[in-house]
């Protein structure tokens, strides 16, 4: 079990013991590390040195647990699917991170980050967003702590996202069109580091995902990590034992699935099943699918799985879900699928929008596109009928219910 | 240490003019006219910047080129046949500039090798951290007899800015402000400030300064207490208004 708040752990527990955490130099396997150019050294350096120790200090926790319990809503409910179950022959539990404040699981991420930004004494606040859930989710702590907002989206996706450009702006953020490259998330990716070098001093990049240079993605995950960890008290509750068979989450960067699996990481009896977006198929050269069609390389000051051309220009991939479009994954998940620890998944759009209106007609729940990939793996893959299945639903569908309306000519 | 035409070029009496520009604009076959063209004006040293689609060090004008050049169909194996035979005809240090993902997908060693061949003196890969080049690829770079140039910041702190030095050959990229490329008008307090304090830290390097030069007002003011400066984004924008054969009329601009 992760730290209590007592204890001296940082949130997430002391890792570094298993083959699967980050090591101390910021690397998973072959994975990870800070490939940056050195105008940023100083403010990753900074927090490099500093996340674990802010992380560990009693009275940070206790003001990150105060908000995810007052703010967001937490613990999220470990919902026990019964007609899905029945469907599918097996024991499926959802945990529903569709029902924490904004609306996913990217609130947790931001709302320690801010506090991080606030510790390290940082007074603006740059992030990137390409569905523009994460800039929702900055905008909003950023709003409560009462910090300066930039949020960096490609311009492509603010003519796609209107609702969230909407609501970024209502809560006070600046949303800034990234013109540059192909003007999608990972242009807008670019255009936030780009303004971190501009601004070295005064400001904090609250990244979205599990990726970027160390120690990025170790402090997300630990931030996420919540997840897991309620997961095994739910259960225990529910089934009297902390671990399921399986653990099932999308993947865009990573993050919701880096927190669904990071307490089950060293238990070789949980399965660890990763789904990609496959697009309109794998072969289709429209696909977002990183495993697959990815090669080892370096995008965003990371070193993981993304997909390139030959020549190592950074291509642009493509999924249904704006959220899991993303050319890389981060370095956790490289790792977990080159060393065989988790099982991939690629799901196509239409076998993601079937699973999304499903859970629809059998939960009464409507899933954000990104979860629905996450849901479709029961269509791909048998589970044994004891078998317990947690699967992460990382966010709910209102932002989505246009491009379901026009899949299903609803 | 190196001993290449760098090592050589810096040792003369005079302020260095370095220019960058990016391999395969405006048009996919420019760049060897290019090199020559400068070369032919005057420019002491030349960075050709191999184009990349998510350049994060670079300013607008700088992407705007690399993406321009990927669509004129540059590549990395494009740039090595443009350059063979260059050194026929130019004899002042050429340099690749470019990050570090198109550099591991040639495969480092064969892009070392490549280089050696066709007369590549140094390389600067923003993206490739000092640490991770002393601990993996410096035997590399010095089999091919590559000089590797790191950037420092008004940021860097000194101690930093000593142990750059001591792992640099040829020289120290010294970024005048914090800031991605682009060109600037002037210099200010700030930056003059931190062009004297990197002058009284008398390292072994000779520093040449980038970043927000743009003219002979800059350069001059950039070259006051380092060995030289690197004009980027104003080149290239002057390229693109004026084109290639106005070339010489940028470099007397300047001095
Ligand atoms: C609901 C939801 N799920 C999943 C993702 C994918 O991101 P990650 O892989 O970091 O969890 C997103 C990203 O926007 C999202 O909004």
């Amino acid at each position: 079990m992760s730290a209590p708040v007592k204890s001296s752990a940082p949130i997430g527990g002391n890792a570094g013991k298993g083959a699967y955490h980050v090591s101390e130099r910021g690397y998973y396997g072959e994975f990870g590390g800070a490939f940056i150019p050195e105008m940023l050294y100083p403010n990753v350096e900074e927090l490099r040195r500093k996340y674990l120790e802010i992380m560990s200090d009693p009275s940070f926790k206790e003001e990150f647990n105060q908000l995810l319990k007052n703010y967001v809503g937490r613990p999220s409910p470990l919902y026990f699917a019964r007609r899905m179950s029945e469907k599918y022959g097996t024991r499926i539990y959802l945990k529903r991170e569709d029902l924490n404040h904004t609306g996913a699981h990217k609130i947790n991420n931001t709302i320690g980050q801010i506090l991080m930004a606030r510790r390290l004494g940082k007074t603006r606040i740059i992030a990137e967003t390409g569905a523009g859930q994460h800039g929702v989710a900055t905008a909003t702590v950023c709003a409560l702590t009462g910090m300066e907002c930039v949020v960096y989206m490609g311009e492509i996706d603010i003519a796609r996202q209107a609702p969230n450009v909407a609501r970024m702006k209502m809560l006070g953020a600046e949303v800034r069109p990234a013109l540059s490259g192909s003007r999608t998330l990972k242009d807008a990716t670019n255009e936030a580091i780009r303004d971190w070098i501009n601004n070295p001093v005064d400001t904090h990049y609250i990244i979205g995902s599990a990726i970027g240079p160390h120690p990025y993605p170790d402090m997300v995950t630990r931030f996420q990590s919540v997840i897991s960890e309620e997961i095994r008290t739910q259960l225990l509750e529910h089934e009297g034992r902390e671990n399921p068979d399986y653990v099932v989450a999308c993947i865009g960067g990573g993050s919701n699935a880096a927190g669904t699996f990071y307490h089950f990481l060293d238990e070789e009896n949980v399965g660890i099943i990763a789904v990609e977006a496959a697009g309109k198929g794998i072969d289709s050269g429209e696909s977002a699918a990183t495993s697959v069609l990815g090669h080892k390389g370096i995008i965003h000051g990371c070193k993981t799985l993304l997909m390139q051309t030959e020549d190592g220009q950074i291509t642009e991939p493509y999924s249904i879900s704006a959220g899991l479009d993303y050319p890389g994954v981060g370095p956790m998940h490289a790792h977990l699928f080159t060393s065989g620890r988790a099982e991939f998944k690629a799901i196509t759009d239409d076998d993601a929008m079937k699973a999304g209106l499903e859970l629809c007609q059998l939960e009464g729940i409507i899933p954000a596109i990104e979860s629905s990939h996450a849901l479709a793996v029961f269509e791909q893959r048998e589970f044994g009928k004891d078998d317990i299945v947690v699967v992460a639903l990382s966010g709910r569908g209102d932002k989505d219910l246009n491009t379901y309306i026009d899949h299903f000519s609803l | 240490m190196t001993t290449n035409r760098i090592h050589q070029k810096l040792q003369e009496d005079k302020k260095i003019l370095s220019i960058y520009f990016t391999a395969g604009y405006p048009a996919l076959e420019d760049t060897a006219t290019i090199i020559e063209k400068l070369q032919d004006s005057g420019a002491d040293m030349l960075e050709i910047g191999l184009p990349f689609s998510d350049p994060l060090a670079d300013g607008p004008t700088i992407q705007e080129s690399s993406t321009q050049a990927l669509k004129n169909g540059m590549t990395t194996g494009k740039l090595f046949e443009q350059l063979k035979g260059i050194r026929n005809t130019v004899h002042i240090p050429l340099i690749i500039m470019g990050y570090f993902n198109p550099v591991m997908q040639y495969g480092v060693e064969a892009f070392c090798a490549k280089c050696a061949e066709t007369g590549i003196d140094g390389l600067i890969i923003p993206d490739l951290p000092v640490d991770v080049y002393q601990e993996e690829y410096k035997p590399l770079f010095e089999k091919y007899g590559l000089a590797n140039i790191f950037l420092i910041t008004p940021q860097t702190p000194d101690d930093r800015i000593r142990y750059i030095d001591s792992v640099s050959g040829g020289f120290i990229y010294m970024v005048s402000s914090a800031s991605v490329t682009g060109a600037k008008n002037t210099f200010g307090d700030t930056q003059k400030q931190y062009f004297e304090r990197i002058y009284n830290l008398q390292l072994k390097n000779p520093q040449i300064v980038g970043f927000g030069i743009s003219n002979a007002d800059t350069f001059e003011a950039a070259t006051k207490r380092a060995k030289g400066a690197i004009i980027g984004s104003a080149f290239i924008r002057f390229l693109n208004e004026k084109g290639v054969d106005a070339i010489p009329g940028f470099i007397s601009s300047v001095r």
